[in-house]
């Protein structure tokens, strides 16, 4: 992207990613790949128990085990490692302690309660079933709706299980609800989710006593917002750390926190002065890494006959889990933001309460918030479409902001930056012939086959955001430098871990430089080489993260100007700069931007006041959110004896501005998409009554395998926006929010013949069976 | 136990613990980090190498048992830095985002191929179904191995 | 995900291993393939003193035909017996049992005689063992005996097989009709293991059922042979009627369906009529 509009040679090409060489040999390195020398291996003693005093713990026959080097229980740590911090901020919040390891009660399953070092792995497992913990199980509170009510207290300081209450939204509901001559109400429910990303979590700790310096490798989305909390958890100044996300497995949300095990290590390390390696198991990772989702309420909407929406209500009780991650408590606040989906809906209100549970905590997963609303939306307006009388598009088509109403604003307090829903929505309905295909569902339906058409329109908050509105800053940073060499190195604060910003970021920067591609170099997620950043969620790292990098390259081709005119013996006004090259004096000589850079370097031929070196630093702070929009259409078919769901197309018209690699967004809806559909009809968290695990493995727990998929159909619209010079949304999140409500909806439509209202996901095909068997 | 094993045509010798996993003598004795570890249930396919010609899940195989045995990893596969066609195939058609599942996928797809050298869609999608994605949605790994298939017929041809 | 330790042997006769199966009594596990064995030993659900590796010992994987009986090894991989042209012409219904179990990888691994004594209750062999009335050979240090496959299953995850014993083969005879069977599954979302699976081996004599075996996996804590559908459908002309009266009985013999987050068993006992029904329109290619 050339900020004058030249020079585009990548940026808009489907270019193969610069990262997978390396992973398509098996020569990428994930946490468990780094080998250190003399490095010990942690295995975790973890609560078998959802709520439990601890009433001992004997440790003495695992530390005589063999190959033991160290065991730590809460009480040897208590007060040296700081509790897991949260950085949401609500007003009123409760605040458990969170320590690291368990102090006096087990709160979830799977809670750490000690840590054994060992010389092998095996040793490190083998010692963990030598120690003995007396725990006393205490009533547990597993069902988030039943503990706003009352019963047994969790947290017992705090005199009630409910964390918080919520409130968002702007305008008169309660006069829109009386004034309506519509209201349809449906109970709905958002599954607990597990993220899953293929690699579990993993950390390495090192500590030089020396140099009092501790290295953290660790497969995290935020290398720097971990480092500054670690740092304050093990009481090292945050200079002496330094953070590495090395190869990271894939994330959704799961690895953007700041979990126990990662200032434990830390703390044991600086304890032992060797390196120490925890590598997550599956087991743990389905219990002891946070869960997305788990939302209840009742939503409502409030329409006249001819379909226009005057209000929206959403009261929803959000199930937190035991204690508080990092953004726990405000994952239900971004819902609230999203209530107007694309529609005007004058007067919105959502109250969310959040509710201690005896379960691991809930978090960001992919979407975080935003699915929940969406599906919320989506959902009613099916319902309303269906209880007017009035066809499902048409209903939507009736409420969309028209492209000229843009900036628009929403009773949840956002200016949505630009879009056309029509667009969109007209793209995917003339992919799928829709009319034609609702002439076909009639004569299916005549006979006796279940088919289902299901529409869903979306619009998402991407690019977070600005800082105003974050926890923790929500800018990012890019270093741009070229080496005397002339090679290209891009410093990102963003953390990709699959989104392919190697490979994007360099299109960006080889445009506007006028450089090869393969001499560009992005670096990400090392604090010790890359300054300060905030990381890759949000469906921010390429709007936020690549404005900066455009802002840097510019910063940089400024100064590179300025010498290029002093080495041409020229003024910087008469100086242009094209394909790597700056020309302009008076005798045509030209000079290339990789001599200026040696130049620069050599930096004896410098114009005045010039500072040695070509590097460039930019902190950027985007001045709102971009709101990509959509509209997905599924087809299903459901078999009527068995209750199975079959889905027959899929289509997905995604607008999300400028596309910097087709490829890489092609690639992020397609994995969308196919979480959407896992929460839809396969995935589920389930706890007992006794708050055990039921899924603690994948072969309970069911992640979506290629032959359960679809192909998908895609397109996109392209709307500009200006709240960045890429005119770039962001993508990241986009399918797993179209693409929930597109297939309920899809599957209640097939059910019509019954009935049916709501049924609640995941779709499994005996509640689809109980639909139709009436039973 | 004293046992050798020929990974990607090199011997590998070592005593080992009858316990130990054929994964993590990969990985931790002879040093090829490449095989992933994702689950502890055979099922997720991050393990994926072949044993004497067959994808297995190494994983789910002691290291004992593999004693005499021929394993490809995913670093043989690549001859004299050249890429094997399903490499080449994931390259192309952007089937890999964190690639953690990458290697056992690639793997499991040499295995099919070896099967099945014009697969279709469905039949990739079933051959596949021992190896879980969570990044792609599958798509681009089905069209990455019908491309492989196709380039490997070709070359049989 | 790292199994306790054990002691490990891997004897290259059936005489030896008894041996070591005897000295170490109930202390000891049998390996074969070890994709029943080994998840239970990571997830230290079992963490026996010894681990006997019968895999080493020759000739147990052949697959052959015996005048009228097939014979195929204990430790004949699924995968094998997925591919054997043997089986496909003779005995398809486990061919398309083999090849529907797990996924390639665990196919190329896990063996029959493997499978069938872990005797788990969603496991897809049963199914079709019951229904081609296999006998499963077992070797002791007493000597040898054939154990019926209706005698085989005796409860969840428990088999006929005694301590001390090992299963050699397992054998069948060569169906009437080879291709009037068949094996439908719902599978299990997460773990591809049957919710419920219907084998079917029938034999048509002019229209009219002469013979049906039926074999029911992953209902009930055992799986068992549908009798009443079978009884239903001998003698009588196959019509769709028949099949849909029979299969209505296809869970009658089970009184105890499995109940679990993937299907209640109510619905287990819907999907068993429904899937029987479907099992023997397929295998009477009606």
């Amino acid at each position: 992207m050339s900020s004058n509009g030249k020079n585009e040679k990548y940026v808009g090409r489907p270019v193969k990613r610069t990262e997978d060489p390396r992973l398509i040999q098996g020569l990428g390195h994930y946490v468990d790949d780094i080998r250190l020398a003399g490095e010990l291996y942690v295995a975790f003693l973890r609560s078998p128990y959802a709520h439990a005093r601890i009433n001992s713990i004997n440790t003495d026959a695992a530390r005589n085990a063999s190959g033991v080097v160290a065991i730590f229980t809460g009480s040897d740590i208590e007060g040296r490692v700081g509790n897991v911090p949260t950085a949401a901020a609500l007003e009123g919040l409760k605040v458990p302690k969170y320590p690291v390891l368990a102090l006096g009660k087990v709160f979830f399953v799977g809670q750490p309660v000690a840590a054994v070092v060992a010389t092998s792995r095996y040793a490190a497992r083998d010692a963990v079933d030598h120690i003995e913990v007396d725990f006393e199980p205490l009533d547990v509170v597993v069902d988030a709706e039943a503990a706003a009510q009352g019963g047994p207290v969790i947290h017992h300081d705090f005199g009630d299980n409910i964390a918080y209450v919520h409130r968002a939204g702007i305008g008169d509901v309660d006069a829109a609800f009386a004034s309506a001559d519509k209201i349809v109400a449906q109970k709905m429910h958002h599954q607990r989710l597990a993220p899953i990303s293929l690699e579990p979590r993993g950390v390495l700790a090192s500590f030089l006593p020396g140099e009092q310096q501790l290295t953290l490798w660790t497969s995290t989305q935020i290398p720097h917002l971990l480092r500054t909390q670690v740092a304050i958890m093990i009481g090292l100044p945050e200079n002496k750390v330094r953070v590495i996300a090395p190869e990271v497995g894939g994330g959704f949300g799961s690895k953007l926190n700041v979990y126990a095990e990662e200032a434990l290590l830390s703390f044991i390390s600086m304890q032992l002065h060797k390196p120490v390696k925890w590598i997550e198991t599956r087991r743990e990772n389905m219990s002891a890494t946070i869960h997305g989702r788990a939302q209840s309420g009742v939503a409502e909407l409030a329409l006249k006959n001819d379909g226009t929406i005057l209000g929206l209500r959403y009261t929803v009780t959000a199930d937190l889990g035991a204690y508080h991650q990092l953004l726990t408590p405000a994952i239900p606040t971004l819902t609230g933001l999203m209530l107007s989906g694309c529609y005007k809906i004058p007067a919105i209100s959502m109250v969310c309460t959040g509710v201690f549970t005896n379960k691991m905590a809930t978090d960001a997963y992919r979407g975080a918030g935003r699915p929940e609303a969406t599906y919320v939306v989506e959902r009613l307006m099916d319902i309303a479409a269906q209880e007017l009388g009035i066809d499902p598009v048409e209903l939507r088509r009736k409420n969309f902001p028209t492209p000229d109403e843009f900036p628009f604003a929403t009773a949840t307090g956002l200016f949505y930056d630009s879009g056309n829903y029509q667009a969109a929505l007209d793209r995917a309905l003339a992919m799928v012939d829709y009319d034609k295909l609702r002439e076909i569902q009639k004569s299916d339906t005549a006979a006796g086959r279940l088919v289902g058409i299901g529409v869903s329109t979306y619009v998402e908050i991407c690019a977070l955001g600005p800082s105003a509105a974050m926890p923790a800053g929500g800018w990012e940073s890019a270093t741009v430098r070229i080496e005397p060499t002339g090679k290209v190195t891009v410093m990102t604060g963003a953390s990709p871990h699959g989104q392919g910003q190697e490979t994007s970021f360099a299109q960006i920067t080889a445009d506007m430089l006028g450089v090869d591609l393969n001499d560009v170099y992005v670096i990400h997620g090392d604090t010790g080489i890359v300054q300060y950043g905030i990381g890759t969620f949000g469906s921010r790292a390429t709007a936020v993260g690549g404005t900066a990098v455009v802002y840097a390259t510019e910063k940089l081709i400024s100064k590179a100007t300025k010498i290029a005119a002093h080495l041409l013996t020229t003024d910087e006004e008469n100086v242009t700069f094209e394909n790597g090259v700056f020309s302009g004096a008076p005798d045509d000589k030209q000079v290339t931007i990789q001599q200026v850079a040696l130049a620069a370097h050599l930096a004896s031929n410098l114009p005045p006041d010039t500072e040695p070196g070509l590097s460039a630093t930019y902190f950027f702070e985007p001045k709102n959110f971009t709101f990509p929009f959509g509209a997905h259409i599924c087809i299903v078919e459901v078999d009527r004896d068995t209750g199975d769901i079959r889905i027959k197309r899929y289509v997905a018209v995604d607008d999300c501005g400028k596309v910097i690699n087709p490829l890489l967004v092609e690639g992020q809806v397609h994995g969308g998409i196919a979480q959407g559909l896992g929460q839809a009809l396969f995935e589920e968290v389930v706890y007992d009554e006794n708050g055990q695990l039921i899924t603690g493995t994948l072969m309970d727990y069911a992640v979506p395998k290629a032959h359960q998929l679809p192909r998908y159909e895609l397109d996109r619209t392209e709307t500009p926006t200006d709240v960045n010079p890429l005119g770039v949304k962001g993508v990241g999140e986009a399918g797993t929010i179209g693409s929930t409500p597109a297939i309920v909806n899809a599957v209640i439509d097939a059910l019509r013949p019954f009935g049916v209202k709501h049924i609640d996901m995941p779709l499994r095909p005996e509640k689809i069976w109980r639909v139709i068997s009436n039973q | 136990m004293k046992i050798s094993l020929e990974i990607n045509g090199k011997k590998h010798e070592a005593d080992v613990e009858p316990r130990l996993l054929l994964v993590h003598f990969l990985r931790d004795v002879a040093n090829l980090t490449g095989t992933h570890i994702g689950c502890e249930t055979s099922l997720c396919g991050a393990c994926t190498v072949l044993l004497d010609d067959a994808a297995i899940k190494s994983c789910t195989v002691l290291a004992v048992q593999a004693d005499g045995c021929r394993v490809t990893t995913i670093e043989g596969l690549a001859s004299a830095g050249e890429l094997h066609p399903v490499q080449k195939g994931f390259w192309e058609h952007h089937g890999l985002q964190c690639g953690y599942c990458t290697p056992g996928m690639i793997m499991a797809a040499c295995g099919l191929l070896r099967e099945n050298l014009s697969p279709s869609e469905a039949e990739i999608r079933e051959g596949l179904e021992g190896n879980l994605c969570r990044c792609t949605g599958y798509q681009n790994i089905v069209d990455a191995v019908e491309s492989a298939a196709r380039e490997m017929a070709g070359a049989v041809k | 995900m790292i199994p306790s330790n054990f002691e490990y042997h891997a004897p290259t006769s059936i005489e030896a291993a008894l041996d070591l199966i005897n000295q170490y009594g109930d202390d000891c596990k049998i390996l074969s393939g070890g994709h029943s064995l080994i998840p239970v030993l990571k997830l230290r659900l079992a963490a026996p003193a010894a681990v006997i590796d019968i895999g080493r010992i020759p000739g147990l994987s052949s697959i052959s035909l015996d005048r009228d009986r097939l014979r195929i090894g204990a430790l004949a991989t699924h995968a094998s017996i997925a591919a054997s042209d043997m089986l496909g012409q003779l005995c398809p219904l486990l061919a398309t049992t083999a090849h529907q179990i797990g996924d390639p990888q665990v196919r190329n691994r896990g063996t029959l005689g493997g499978s069938l004594v872990h005797a788990d209750p969603a496991a897809d062999w049963p199914a079709a063992i019951l229904a081609l009335d296999a006998s499963i050979t077992v070797r002791g240090s007493a000597g040898e005996r054939h154990i019926a496959a209706n005698d085989f299953f005796v409860d969840m995850l428990t088999s006929a097989v005694q301590q001390g014993e090992i299963v050699t083969e397992i054998s069948v005879a060569v169906p009437a009709q080879p291709r009037a069977s068949s094996y439908i599954k719902v599978a299990q979302s997460a773990s591809g293991f049957a919710v419920v699976g219907v084998a079917v081996q029938l034999e048509i004599d002019n229209g009219v059922c002469v013979g049906a075996r039926i074999g029911v996996t992953g209902f009930a804590p055992k799986p068992y042979r549908a009798s009443s559908t079978e009884n239903a459908l001998k003698g009588n002309p196959i019509t769709e009627d028949l099949i849909s009266s029979a299969a209505a009985l296809a869970d009658s013999e089970a009184a105890d369906a499995m109940n679990d987050i993937h299907a209640s068993g109510e619905y287990r006992r819907h999907l068993t009529r429904v899937i029987a029904a479907r099992a023997l329109r397929a295998a009477a290619r009606v």
